[in-house]
């Protein structure tokens, strides 16, 4: 049996979780307030995932970067890897919010998309 | 080859090169840092003083009296803002009145005009604020506060007007006295100057500078003095400049409105041999925070918008050392240029510009400007006058720095001007931009971005203050931005094996639209 | 220039929600003033995702959190200015603006809007000692220069002050390729929100040092050092525990000033302890027609919250104004002076008005707001506090007078975190003679 304490991010009060997980498996969560603590404690155990927020290059906009994020979550240890991608592509003006940046960004099956709209220059 | 060479531009050099733009000369100022006033000058208790402190007979005394007497017709023509609001020496020991009678005294030998010793109740009806324990007080009437930036770059920018040549960035690492008879300077930036005469205006440095050309060695020690500068908020909290009695380490923690509404509490003094320890230390700010309650009650030192130091270049027999050099005929020392050095200025720059008129024979120019016009200060202006202003120039309707509410005119005002602004600290200390309450924190990307488009100062390539001190180093996303640069040069009609080569070498894919 | 009913002083998040609010609650002359070229405020550079979970149900990056809004400014026809500063707000509520393109100008408002938003504290307040050189930033200025500009301050970083915006930026340095070398916080606890903790500092590595603060500062030109010593109960540092970090930025998030020179100038009376303006129920401040609200009231964890705010004082400014209307109807057209807007404004039973004083004692820092007129709350009426140190497990006391009506335990209460009860105006218009609520932290 191993334990894993970990703060619950569903809301600002920060639970302090304790998860115990036997063969791989959460079977036990507890210090939650609601449900949410619960699924949070079973996922980020075994499947921690994230959105990744950053910034693209933007060719031709009024501004030269323009903030994008994955469109749902990617798996926790591909964060760098996404960064990566990201990094090295642009994308011309004009942007607008949830259009597509980067299709299935490094191999997640997730797509990166913008955040706000760019105009052209 | 120059007439005269000026080392340093700090307040002393620009003051000299200020004088000696009327005659007919040619004259350099070589400075080590990117602009004027970097040194001494720029960290200092702004106070224009009266002049009871220096002993009788000093040249100290003498040059703080004519210093402060300029200062009225000075503050007119360089168009330097300089008010006096009169000082107080502030007894809080009943057995120290005797030092206020001694300070009267001196300065009555030292010709200062209107002093007056005053009684508890005058002082307090005078200053509200002062400590409970005020037993008497030296008023002086002609002490003042001015901006010191804008006195030591009115000064430079008049004289560069007048043809004086201003050399950045250049630092002498060596000075010989040639064949030819002319000072040769070597720079360490490589360059070599010669002139027929040298001024050694380098303040904390002046000693290493006097010393290369003399046997008769001179020392300078550094006396590091901490300052808080307090928000304008409460920058009326005194309205005369309240010092405490001197001691044998100077005139004390004194506290002050600034010209330009602040509060200012400072210095310490504690000596060191470091020439650039310009850094605060927490036994400093702490000293500054216990002292500074001793004369004036309920300081309100919570309200500390910065602090800082300055180093004060003292010289061991406590006098300016100010003429020719014995064994180095042509060589004048403008040495020691310790307090009340920012109020000696001007006459130091007189008395400089004297000497060397006799030895040199000079003659005035015909076409002398004896004025200069400050950048525009939208600050205090009427709302036709602002209005009228923005119509012939837009960017005086856009406000840059929100604390001190300056305008993108007047930062491309500093940019522009003769030995403009070229880094953040240069545009802060002719604009006030980015000296206020939140010290740059909202104005610094804007302030940035016009010197970008005004000098075509790449971003990464824009400093502080000059020297390794850039601000942004490098940019997010190389990758990206190159495989961007490609796809733009590839839209703009490049060759395309151009854009394809750039593509490839980038590594980057490239997402169309 | 021409005469508007509400002018909102800033389009940020508070600014816009107040505008969408009051467009809503029926008021067609509403113009908002903006100092920056764009709408959106401060969320424009929070590129990263979290806001929106209580207002929208879903998480959203501050960009797009903003874009809901002006979106509705847009298709509501709501006006604004860009690029416009304003410079005075007076106590008649004239208020003085100046842009490129309008020169300066006065617009005669009838109600203001204070949605200023709210400034880092600077190094200069934080009294650190050392050197003065490039390379050190308030965490904020540098978010907009990595996210917005595209420019990188360095490649080294250490931060002072676990506030959010600092922890964030430990994340996004890290993300750009930046080594964050240790956040150090002078509180024994952190400032900021604890998924901020978990997801951009622990997900990382990134040490958060309690009880640390920066005691040195090297670096002639560039930042080349800083020293990081432990702090003993008192705040000072403790001798010996001193440790050195060569790094090329130091980035400062230690706190966040509600910026209120306007509201000062206008004679607007501030709560100490907030450092914004003391409000009743309607988020009016003594001025009657001068709302506040957002951050420049007091700062907020969640924007979430200062949108709620927001909108409310929108509300109240319509209300406010069309009962200066009336007012002003029943006098005869009599010119709406300022005397006459106060009573319109609610106070015309002012010597019957049942107003209740809100008091935050016994670990409640403050409250929001600071009195209640009853005739005026709403049937439910959120009152937002924060709380001075960490409790746990301890209680949320609502005194009546000297009764005890609430009793709440919480798990966890933070000084980083927002705390909120709910008033009901029933329970409150049943006790005639009630003059105090005591809000407080009791340990049983």
């Amino acid at each position: 049996m191993e334990k894993r304490e970990l703060t619950c991010i569903g809301c600002p009060m920060g639970c302090m979780l304790t998860a115990i997980i036997e063969n791989g498996e959460v079977t036990f969560v507890e210090g939650n307030t609601c449900p949410k603590g619960d699924i949070y404690a079973r996922k980020e155990v075994v499947n921690p995932t994230r959105i990744v927020t950053s910034t693209m290059c933007v060719v031709g906009g009024e501004k030269e970067r323009v903030s994008v994020k994955t469109a749902s979550d990617i798996p926790k240890d591909k964060i760098f890897d996404v960064m990566r991608d990201i990094d090295a592509a642009s994308v011309s003006a004009p942007v607008s919010i949830g259009d597509v940046v980067l299709a299935d960004v490094a191999g997640t099956g997730v797509d990166v998309v913008a955040t706000r709209n760019i105009h052209c220059r | 080859m120059y007439d005269v060479i000026i080392i340093g531009a700090g307040v002393s050099g620009a003051a000299v090169a200020w004088q000696l733009g009327r005659f007919n000369i040619k004259t350099c100022v070589l400075e080590k840092c990117e602009d004027v006033c970097e040194g001494t000058s720029k960290a200092n208790s702004a106070i224009i003083h009266a002049g009871y402190d220096a002993a009788e007979g000093s040249l100290m005394a003498k040059l703080n009296v004519r210093g402060n007497e300029m200062m009225d017709e000075l503050s007119k023509e360089l168009d330097i803002p300089f008010k006096r609001n009169g000082s107080l020496v502030v007894c809080i020991h009943k057995e120290e009145l005797g030092g206020l009678k001694d300070l009267y005294d001196r300065g009555i030998k030292n010709g200062v005009k209107g002093l007056k010793i005053l009684s508890r109740e005058e002082a307090l009806e005078l200053e509200p604020n002062l400590s409970e324990d005020t037993v008497g007080a030296l008023y002086a009437p002609s002490a003042g506060v001015v901006c010191p930036f804008e006195l030591n770059i009115a000064m430079a920018e008049n004289a560069c007007e007048n043809g004086v040549e201003f050399k950045f960035n250049t630092e002498v690492k060596d000075i010989s006295k040639g064949e030819d008879g002319l000072w040769h300077i070597k720079a360490a930036n490589g360059e070599e100057f010669c002139a027929k005469y040298v001024v050694n205006a380098a303040g904390v440095y002046a000693d290493m500078i006097h010393n290369m050309v003399s046997k008769d060695k001179i020392r300078i020690i550094q006396r590091r003095g901490d300052y808080c500068l307090l928000d304008k908020q409460v920058g009326g909290h005194v309205t005369h400049t309240i010092f405490p009695q001197p001691t044998s380490l100077g005139k004390g923690v004194l506290i002050s409105p600034t010209i330009h509404g602040n509060l200012i509490v400072g210095p310490t003094a504690v000596e060191t041999d470091d020439k650039e320890a310009t850094n605060t230390t927490a036994e400093g700010i702490e000293e500054l925070i216990t002292k500074a309650g001793s004369h004036v009650r309920n300081l309100p030192i919570k309200n500390v918008i910065t602090s800082f130091a300055g180093l004060r270049a003292h010289e061991e027999h406590h006098d300016f050392i100010i003429g020719e050099v014995a064994d180095a005929p042509c060589f004048i020392d403008c040495a020691g240029i310790e307090s009340p050095g920012l109020t000696a200025s001007p006459a130091i720059g007189e008395m400089v510009a004297g000497i060397l008129k006799e030895k040199m024979g000079l003659t005035e120019k015909s076409d002398f400007v004896a004025t200069r016009k400050g950048i525009v200060r939208t600050e205090g202006l009427s709302v036709a006058e602002m209005n009228e202003l923005i119509r012939k120039n837009p960017a005086y309707g856009n406000i840059v720095c929100r604390c001190e509410m300056i305008t993108e005119g007047e930062i491309i005002e500093a940019i522009h001007r003769p030995l403009g602004a070229k880094s953040l600290d240069g545009v802060k200390r002719r604009t006030r931009a980015g000296m206020g309450r939140c010290q740059a924190g909202f104005c610094s990307p804007r302030t940035m971005e016009i010197i970008n488009r005004e000098l075509s100062i790449p971003y990464e390539k824009i400093t502080k203050s000059g020297g390794a001190s850039v601000i942004v180093p490098t940019r997010t996303k190389a990758a990206g931005a190159a495989g961007a640069a490609a796809s733009c040069a590839a839209d703009a009609g490049t060759q395309a094996n151009l854009g394809a080569a750039a593509s490839k070498e980038s590594d980057g894919e490239v997402t169309g639209a | 220039m021409k005469n508007y009913d509400i002018v909102i002083v800033g389009g940020g998040p508070a600014g816009l929600a107040a505008a969408v609010s009051a467009k809503k609650a029926g008021c067609d002359s509403i113009l908002i003033l903006e100092r920056d070229t764009e709408l959106g405020g401060i969320l424009n550079q929070c590129i990263h995702n979290g806001f929106g979970l209580h207002t929208f149900k879903e998480e959203l990056t501050g960009p797009e959190y903003a874009y809901r809004f002006i979106q509705q400014v847009l298709d509501l026809g709501i006006e604004y200015k860009l690029g416009t500063m304003v410079m005075d707000v007076a106590p008649d509520k004239t208020v003085t603006a100046m842009n490129r393109e309008d020169g300066m100008f006065t617009i005669p408002a009838k109600a203001v809007i204070l949605a200023m938003g709210c400034r880092e504290r600077p190094r200069g307040a934080l009294n650190i000692p050392g050197f003065r050189p490039a390379g050190i930033f308030s965490a904020g200025t540098a978010q907009r220069l990595v996210n917005i500009e595209g420019y990188m301050p360095g490649k080294e970083v250490v931060i002072l002050g676990s506030g959010d915006i600092g922890l964030i930026m430990a994340r996004r340095m890290t993300l750009e390729g930046a080594k964050v070398k240790c956040v150090a916080e002078l509180m024994p606890y952190s400032g900021g929100l604890k998924r901020n903790i978990v997801q951009c500092l622990d997900d990382f590595g990134i040490p958060l040092k309690l009880s640390h603060t920066v005691i040195d500062i090297e670096g002639k030109e560039h930042l080349t050092a800083v020293t990081i010593a432990e702090v003993g109960p008192d705040r000072k540092p403790v001798p010996g525990t001193e440790e050195r970090y060569t790094c090329d930025t130091l980035l400062l998030s230690c706190g966040l000033i509600p910026e209120n020179e306007l509201s000062r100038a206008a004679g607007v009376e501030m709560n100490p302890v907030t450092s914004g303006p003391i409000v009743n129920e309607s988020l009016e401040t003594n001025i009657p027609g001068v709302f506040a609200c957002g951050n420049v009231l007091h700062v907020h964890d969640l924007v979430d919250y200062v949108s709620e705010e927001a909108t409310r004082a929108g509300e109240n400014a319509v209300k406010y104004v069309n009962g200066a209307e009336a007012e002003a109807g029943a006098a005869g057209g009599n010119a709406t002076t300022g005397a006459a807007q106060a009573e319109a404004g609610g106070n015309a039973e002012a010597g019957r008005a049942h107003v209740i004083a809100l008091a935050a004692t016994d670990g409640a820092r403050y409250t929001v707001p600071s009195t209640i007129n009853v005739d005026r709350m709403s049937d439910l009426l959120t009152v937002r506090f924060r709380v001075g140190d960490v409790y746990k497990n301890s209680f949320v006391s609502v005194y009546f007078d000297d009764e005890r009506v609430m009793h709440n335990q919480k798990r966890i209460m933070s000084p980083g975190e927002m705390e909120q009860i709910v008033l009901r105006k029933a329970q409150l218009a049943e006790r005639p003679l009630l003059k105090t609520i005591t809000v407080k932290i009791e340990n049983e």
